[in-house]
């Protein structure tokens, strides 16, 4: 019990501390936010039901009003805007990420979690994202998918980057691997 | 407290926060169903007027909220300007200019401790089904506490690349910020046992 209040909620502080890093540039000038890998490692690492937790916690925080999303900014406002479906996605996405993790074990944990980052984290998260857009911006479906193609190369690269954190740190603290440990099974 | 309610003390302030959420939902769905052009100018210059009411600083900052949306309205702008329908374009921006400004508007005039009240009120059925009310309390709190001190550890592992890099970290500082993390939450773990943890909580 003691475990699971601790995690969910370091897990919340962590997503918002990765807003705070600056934004990362990769090799070839993608710019990614830590945030949204955040929520991919919190559904990998966490497994679904603690992942999607902290994600909902760290959403609630900012609903009621800390600026803890990326560029200091917060309160409801966030949730009518553009992206706000994403933000209601976070939790769906970190669930099923969590959940591929937890019962997919006959692949390495690296390849796992990347795919499970890719489906939960891209394919998931992006439904609730662009149904968001296309209700704010009153556009069909097809074309809020079009305006969010851009994001997509740079969130693969992401997802593929939680995969090796994941396997990393799978490696460096097997116990606090709670999506692959024997009682969340 | 890091928080985004005004220090600018407004009447709003004290109204409850319950009412002011409510309100908020009822006008957001409202202006969800209608379409007209001259209603939703005259809801954003309602706004704008109750933005302005308190004063210049007041606006200033509930401006600087709103300037997130440029980029989307420059694309609708574009979009509507390409096919003709600008009616239709205005409606949407002002539609979504009006959205947020009124949720900020609620952000701005609440304190956290009654946006904690309220997330209590409505998380009663929660505790009927099993939810321990104590356990989201300490959650909160944890998160507001641990953020920080997550904060600061991230930037001294970011120095301490730097001292030995000319490189930028990248990702890479990722992977020693997340086990620093589990790290912490398995002493927070630890200590939240030591200090009788909380089945004693229950019992209450």
């Amino acid at each position: 019990m003691e475990k699971n209040i601790a995690y969910t909620a370091l897990f919340a502080a962590l997503i918002a501390a990765l807003g705070l890093v600056p934004k990362i540039t990769l090799a070839f000038g993608v710019p990614i936010t830590a945030q949204s890998l955040g929520i991919m490692l919190c559904g990998a690492i966490l497994g679904s039901k603690r992942g999607s937790l902290a994600v909902l916690l760290f959403l609630l925080l900012v609903a009621i009003g800390l600026p803890l999303l990326s560029g200091g900014r917060g309160g409801l406002g966030l949730f009518f805007s553009t992206t706000g479906g994403f933000l209601i996605g976070w939790p769906v996405a970190a669930f099923v990420t969590g959940l591929i993790v937890e019962k997919w074990r006959s692949a390495s944990i690296a390849l796992v979690a990347t795919i499970a980052s890719i489906i939960g984290g891209i394919i998931v998260l992006y439904a609730f994202g662009i149904v968001g857009m296309s209700i704010v911006l009153d556009k069909t479906l097809t074309e809020a998918a079009a305006l969010m193609l851009v994001f997509i190369p740079g969130d693969i690269i992401k997802a593929v980057i939680a995969g090796l954190l994941t396997a990393a740190i799978a490696k460096s603290r097997p116990a606090s691997l709670l999506s692959r440990s024997a009682k969340s099974a | 407290m890091i928080s985004l309610t005004s220090p600018v003390e407004t009447r709003a302030h004290r109204w409850p926060a319950g009412l002011k959420l409510s309100l908020l939902c009822f006008l957001t769905g409202m202006l969800f169903f209608i379409d007209h052009l001259v209603f939703h100018s005259l809801f954003l210059l309602a706004i704008v007027v109750l933005y302005a009411l308190p004063g210049r600083e007041f606006f200033s900052s509930g401006w600087r909220h709103l300037k997130i949306l440029w980029p989307f309205i420059l694309i609708v702008a574009l979009w509507h300007l390409w096919t003709g329908e600008v009616e239709q374009g205005a409606v949407i921006v002002l539609r979504m200019m009006s959205a947020v400004a009124l949720a900020n508007l609620v952000t701005m005039t609440t304190r956290l401790s009654d946006m904690i009240d309220v997330v209590h009120f409505l998380a009663q059925p929660l505790y009927r089904l099993g939810l321990n009310g104590r356990a989201l309390e300490l959650a909160i709190a944890l998160v507001i506490r641990m953020t920080p001190v997550l904060i600061s550890k991230g930037q001294k592992l970011t120095w301490a690349w730097r001292a030995r890099s000319n490189r930028r970290s990248g990702w890479r500082i990722i992977l020693p910020f997340t086990v620093l993390a589990l790290d912490d939450a398995d002493h927070v773990a630890e200590a939240l046992r030591a200090r009788g943890g909380l089945t004693h909580l229950e019992n209450e």
